[in-house]
């Protein structure tokens, strides 16, 4: 018999992607309570969620009702035992593998003994999380792309000793949240990043070598693979110190030499030059001028 | 801007019955001359000369440090093994190569409707030489067993919205002349990402044991 999910709570409620994840919950019918260290960014998650919601009602995607409905679903709390009733705890705290294992270990205290956990985890293996519970197969990675309450993808993955009925219960769960969920092994980058990753830094490298210009070489991309967006504007985009983040988390564990920082991208960061957040990466966002190798 | 187009056999960049064949000229009356196969002839008095690619380079062709190259460029439109030609071409420059020669090679493609990034002349050029190791990444995924074909291809599609997977893609060009693509670049770079993974060697061979069969 699966779990019925009824109650869901999301760890790091307060942050970019627990917010967006506990929308999602909350919109398909789920008593949804936030939970995060941090009263201040709670708040400000609950206020960004109800702008979320207003938006949609403005362009027609939801009525009032419903909104409403979200809204009285919703429920925060910044203690751990506020999660005591959830059936599904999802969590979307730091990226840091100690904070996930102590975090687990706490949660097992808190909730029910067949309560099911997920880890919306980028970089970190599902089975050294669920290490730090002393139910690891009540474990499983649930990893939503930003913005999650747009998003369709989620990329599911069991750990080594996460149970085939966990399993079940958080993909069913998944898909009774309109989402489309797709089952990957517990590897670094699941599928999204494992094949993300290494190619941006493969763009960089080309810029590095004097291939052709940051801009001929988004407009190759776009024009000739269709893609919306060259990676180097999604660099931008994403941060340049966020991609040296994401390769400091690959490389040591998977040693590709593509997952390697690029020196390049080193200097750049070093410069200041972080991407759209900073006015200049690959491109200048003040004058729209190019900065090439 | 008049163009001829001088060809020997089919070009991969404008298959026969592309409308862009129907404008050339004669090479007398062109301003830029396009070789599509056929051997080239320097002549400085034009504004640029074209040489398609295909996996070689500008300077298999060419002599960078003699003058009348200077007007030379190499050119490829992009396609992904069989499937049509895409809007790209990727323009390429020698270290020598003239302003004038890349900016009328820039105006003649953009009046065709197409894109235009230049490049170095460098292995691969931009497209292939950053897809490769991409796709051969996915093609090894799905031989460890990450995922499924559907969902690794789905996964592009939703996450990062390509308008397909990676391996559908690669499959629908045809694995045995990815292959190639994947053999020269490993050739050139030496780099493991680039090796042939196993699915393309396996079509590749398969493809040349069907043209090795005696028939009859
Ligand atoms: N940002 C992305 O694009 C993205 C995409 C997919 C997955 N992820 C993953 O989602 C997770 C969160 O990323 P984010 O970008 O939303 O981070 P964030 O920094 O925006 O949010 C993290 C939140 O967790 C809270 N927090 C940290 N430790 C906590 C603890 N022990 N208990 C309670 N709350 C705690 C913080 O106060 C913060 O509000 C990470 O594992 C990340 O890898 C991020």
């Amino acid at each position: 018999m699966t779990r019925a999910i009824r109650t869901v709570g999301v760890c790091g409620a307060g942050g970019t992607m627990g917010a967006g994840i506990a929308l999602v919950a909350a919109r398909a019918g789920f008593k949804t309570i936030s939970f995060d260290m941090s009263e201040g960014a709670l708040d400000k998650a609950a206020k960004q969620s109800v702008d979320f919601l207003d938006k949609s009602v403005t362009r027609g995607k939801l009525n009032g009702d419903k909104r409403d409905a979200i809204v009285a679903a919703m429920s925060r709390t910044t203690s751990i035992d506020g999660l005591r009733d959830c059936d599904l705890v999802i969590e979307a705290v730091f990226e840091d593998l100690s904070i996930k294992r102590d975090l687990l270990g706490r949660l097992d205290g808190a909730c029910a003994e067949d309560a099911i956990f997920a880890s919306n985890t980028s970089t970190l293996s599902i089975t050294e999380i669920a290490s730090g519970s002393k139910h690891p197969e009540r474990v499983v990675g649930m990893h939503f792309c930003l913005p999650a309450q747009l998003m369709k993808l989620i990329e599911m993955s069991p750990g080594i000793l996460t149970s085939e009925e966990t399993f079940r219960t958080a993909w069913q769960w998944t898909e009774a949240c309109g989402q489309m969920p797709v089952k990957t092994q517990d590897k670094p980058g699941f599928i999204l990043n494992a094949l993300l990753v290494p190619f941006n830094n493969d763009a960089i490298r080309a810029v590095e070598a004097g291939v052709a210009e940051p801009a001929d070489i988004d407009r190759a991309i776009k024009a000739g693979l269709g893609y919306k967006m060259g990676p180097l504007e999604l660099l931008d985009l994403i941060g340049l110190d966020t991609q040296i983040r994401l390769c400091e988390a690959f490389y040591p564990i998977t040693l590709d030499p593509r997952a390697a920082t690029p020196p390049l991208l080193r200097r750049m960061v070093a410069a200041g030059l972080l991407g759209r957040k900073s006015g200049r990466g690959f491109f200048d966002y003040q004058g729209n001028a190019m900065f090439g190798a | 801007m008049k163009y001829a187009f001088e060809k020997a056999g089919e070009s991969r960049s404008f298959p026969a019955g592309d409308d862009f064949l129907n404008g050339a000229v004669g090479p007398d009356q062109a301003d830029v001359v396009i070789y599509s196969g056929a051997r080239f002839t320097p002549d400085p008095r034009k504004t640029a000369i074209l040489i398609e690619l295909g996996m070689d380079c500008l300077g298999d062709h060419i002599n960078e440090d003699e003058p009348s190259h200077a007007n030379v460029l190499g050119f490829a439109r992009y396609r992904n093994g069989d499937d049509s030609p895409s809007r790209l071409i990727e323009l390429v420059r020698h270290p020598k190569a003239g302003e004038a020669a890349i900016a009328a090679a820039r105006d003649l493609f953009a009046a065709a409707g197409l894109e235009v990034s230049l490049c170095n002349d460098q292995a691969g050029r931009i497209i292939s030489r950053l897809v490769v190791p991409k796709y051969n990444a996915a093609l090894r995924f799905l031989d460890e067993g990450l995922a499924t074909q559907t969902d690794m291809d789905l996964t592009c599609k939703l996450g990062l919205g390509y308008p397909d997977g990676p391996i559908e893609r690669v499959v629908r060009g045809g694995l045995a002349s990815y292959y190639q693509v994947s053999k020269d670049l490993f050739d050139a770079f030496g780099a493991p990402a680039f090796a042939p993974p196993r699915r393309a060697r396996i079509a590749f061979k398969q493809a040349m044991a069907k043209t090795d069969t005696p028939k009859g």
